[in-house]
């Protein structure tokens, strides 16, 4: 990631993310075979400016989970927890998890350490159920941090609201808890100091994301939402508040604008562009993307990009000189908006569609994660009321290959581009599966 | 005269139809897919070549469609059956909004505008329950050939409620009622209200718009036809030829290309 020659740039942050995250697994591996602490946290809200104050290595389940699948291997760990009694309908991300729990740590990017802390928020209703699964397993102390949703599209509290600042003050005596819980776990003093210079790192990658998703607007888009930017969302996530992840993303927004000037596109043929919501379908990753490449299908933004990233696509910028209030004050609004991103969300799809100029919408929803599935038909419905925008809906798993049928999958992306192709040729009023 | 072919290559059967430049239907042929598909579609072909008596090199154009598109190894390009359908449906019921294919593992909802565009579809998800399988499974459990089922169904006087919708469950509840007493054609009614009521669900997801045109393999079942007419509250369009829809509707596509003389709009791609 040092000064680098342009013809050499695309790709560079797919280059150099894989090469990130082998170093974390690498050095999780390192924690787990000294038998050192690691505090398990969550995509949504993870508050590793914290953790990173404490020098303590973060797991997120999550990632772990989705890799079991991507390297499809998923099935063995699935099956591992449903014969320890998990039912087939139960998250699947969960699952792999326990199952990774019961293998001692086993896990194909290398051994994962136990949880010393576990820390999570509300925003998804399993990550609870989930830390106590840990708790029951390894007395893992759980911080649960509650940041109040309000549920609602477009009319939200903001700073200097009566309700915004005691919702921000409810929030920061949580952090201020957890800040006393690492004080007592890891023996060491909270360094207001070092807090600030993890604070910085974390306001140089949410200023880059929130730019990155603005430089994909351009025809042709410069990245792959669904595959380019899940690659981006795990530096975004497990290198939060570090040096390492603010040069990478500094690097990466340099090479997407050098890739919009150059007019250098993220596929070769950009027929249709596409919005993604929903979490992906990480069994046959690479083979889904396809199935909508094959027709110059890209997806150039997806909700995906925002609730995954904890909201860091809102850019929020904390306040050096009051941090703690600040980070309380980031941690609710970018949470509140990967929640209230689920709800009315009709309104946030049809601004990315329009942002974007894209052609269409796939909803994917997922058998075993209601939080991010249960509202998407109705979301759905309301894009093509209100805002007559295509739209294909098919529904397949992020974990489980058994309720992943690619050849259906394949009928309904086809018949949707065939639509796609018609609307375009007879200017028609819309495709919608 | 040119001619143009739609070849449908489904899960239980391959239907083929041939049409010529005033888009009559000249030939069609139906078979079984069995595990040969590449020659079930090639058979089907020439069936409904020889029906005519129509030379191969007389069709100017192919459109293979149906789960098996891609193994139609003679066909210029391919189109999916939710297209197909739509487009059959609308040349021949042209007053057609919404469309409803049952075939031998699948179910699809299909609405459609005035020029057999598609507004919107949906189907049944990856298990089998409300399609043509389904009465697979009833008609194996009660030892009866598949074409007496819907007759049957239609002298029955106080249907059972078939509760569940799983096609691997269905014959085991058949089963239970056969033990219990209850009549074949009630038991058979049944099944037929059971699948009705999952098509309907499916229609409704669509939106269902006056007229509805039955298509598929199971459109030939007279106790189906009446079970959605029931749960729709609406008579449905259709005809001997529903069968053959998909494969008409791919002849269609096919004859555009014919009438546009021009290369095709996408060559065949990896195998589905």
């Amino acid at each position: 990631m040092t000064a680098t020659v342009p013809s050499s740039l695309p790709g560079r942050g797919n280059r150099d993310g894989a090469e990130l995250f082998r170093r974390w697994f690498a050095e999780l591996d390192e924690v787990a075979a000294r038998g050192g602490p690691a505090a398990y946290v969550f995509v949504m809200g993870s508050l590793n400016e914290v953790l990173k104050t404490f020098d303590l290595p973060v797991v997120f389940p999550e990632i772990n989970s989705l890799q079991t699948a991507v390297r499809r291997v998923a099935h063995e760990y699935l099956a591992v927890a449903e014969d320890h009694g998990y039912s087939p309908d139960i998250c699947g991300y969960v699952k792999a998890d326990v199952a990774t729990q019961l293998r001692g740590g086993q896990h194909p990017m290398g051994r994962i350490p136990k949880p010393a802390l576990s820390v999570l928020t509300n925003a998804c209703n399993t990550y609870v159920k989930w830390a106590e699964i840990w708790e029951r397993m390894h007395h893992t102390p759980m911080v649960t941090i509650d940041v109040p949703g309000t549920r609602q599209g477009g009319d939200r509290t903001a700073r200097g609201d009566g309700d915004f600042e005691a919702d921000r003050r409810y929030v920061e005596t949580q952090v201020l808890e957890l800040i006393a819980l690492c004080e007592k776990l890891t023996g060491k003093r909270f360094d207001i100091d070092r807090f600030r210079e993890v604070l910085t790192h974390a306001n140089t990658m949410s200023r880059c994301w929130a730019r990155l998703l603005e430089l994909n607007r351009a025809r042709p888009a410069v990245m792959n939402a669904l595959t380019d930017g899940t690659i981006y969302l795990g530096v975004a996530n497990g290198f939060r508040g570090s040096a390492e992840g603010a040069r990478y993303f500094e690097d990466l927004v340099e090479e997407m604008e050098y890739k919009v000037a150059q007019g250098i596109g993220t596929s070769t043929e950009e027929r249709y562009r596409l919005i993604f919501v929903g979490v992906p379908c990480y069994p046959i990753f690479r083979r889904f993307n396809e199935l909508f490449t094959d027709w110059g299908g890209v997806f150039v933004n997806s909700t995906y990009l925002w609730f995954a990233s904890g909201g860091a696509n809102r850019g929020f910028q904390y306040d050096l000189a009051n941090p703690i209030a600040s980070l309380a004050e980031g941690l609710l609004v970018s949470v509140r908006d990967a929640m209230d991103s689920m709800f009315h969300q009709d309104l946030v799809v049809a601004e990315m569609y329009r942002d974007c100029q894209a052609d269409g919408v796939i909803y994917h929803p997922i058998k075993s994660c209601r939080t991010v599935s249960t509202g998407l038909a109705d979301g759905r419905r309301h894009l093509t009321e209100r805002h007559g925008i295509p739209s294909l809906f098919i529904e397949s798993d992020m974990m489980d290959r058994r309720v992943v049928s690619e050849a259906q999958m394949k009928n309904r992306i086809d018949a949707f581009f065939e639509g796609l192709g018609s609307r375009r040729r007879h200017g028609g009023a819309g495709v919608t599966n | 005269m040119a001619y143009a072919a739609g070849v449908d290559v489904g899960s239980t059967q391959t239907k083929a139809v041939i049409i010529d430049e005033d888009l009559r239907i000249v030939g069609r042929a139906l078979l079984d897919t069995g595990a040969n598909v590449v020659k079930a579609a090639e058979d089907a072909y020439l069936t409904a070549l020889r029906e005519h008596g129509i030379e191969e090199r007389e069709v100017e154009f192919v459109v293979g469609t149906g789960y098996g598109r891609y193994r139609v190894t003679f066909g210029n390009t391919q189109v999916t059956e939710i297209s197909c359908h739509g487009r059959g449906a609308v040349h021949m019921f042209p007053n057609t909004r919404t469309v409803v294919d049952m075939g031998g593992q699948d179910t699809k909802a299909i609405r459609v505008a005035a020029d057999g565009q598609i507004l919107d579809f949906c189907m049944n998800d990856k298990c089998a329950a409300g399609t043509g399988r389904f009465l697979g499974a009833a008609a194996a459990a009660l030892g009866l050939p598949l074409a007496d089922l819907g007759p049957m169904s239609l002298r029955s006087d106080k249907p059972v409620k078939i509760s569940t919708t799983c096609t691997v469950f269905a014959e085991s509840e058949v089963l239970a009622w056969i033990g219990k007493g209850k009549k074949i054609d009630d038991i058979l009614r049944g099944v037929h209200v059971s699948i009705a009521s999952r098509s309907v669900a499916l229609l409704r997801r669509v939106g269902i718009e006056d007229e509805v045109t039955f298509t598929g393999g199971v459109s030939r079942n007279l106790g189906m036809v009446r079970a959605i007419e029931e749960r729709l509250g609406k008579t449905l369009n259709y005809s001997e030829d529903s069968h053959f829809m998909g494969a008409l509707g791919a002849a269609l596509f096919a004859m555009d290309h014919v009438r546009a003389g021009r290369a095709p709009v996408r060559e065949p791609e990896v195998a589905g």
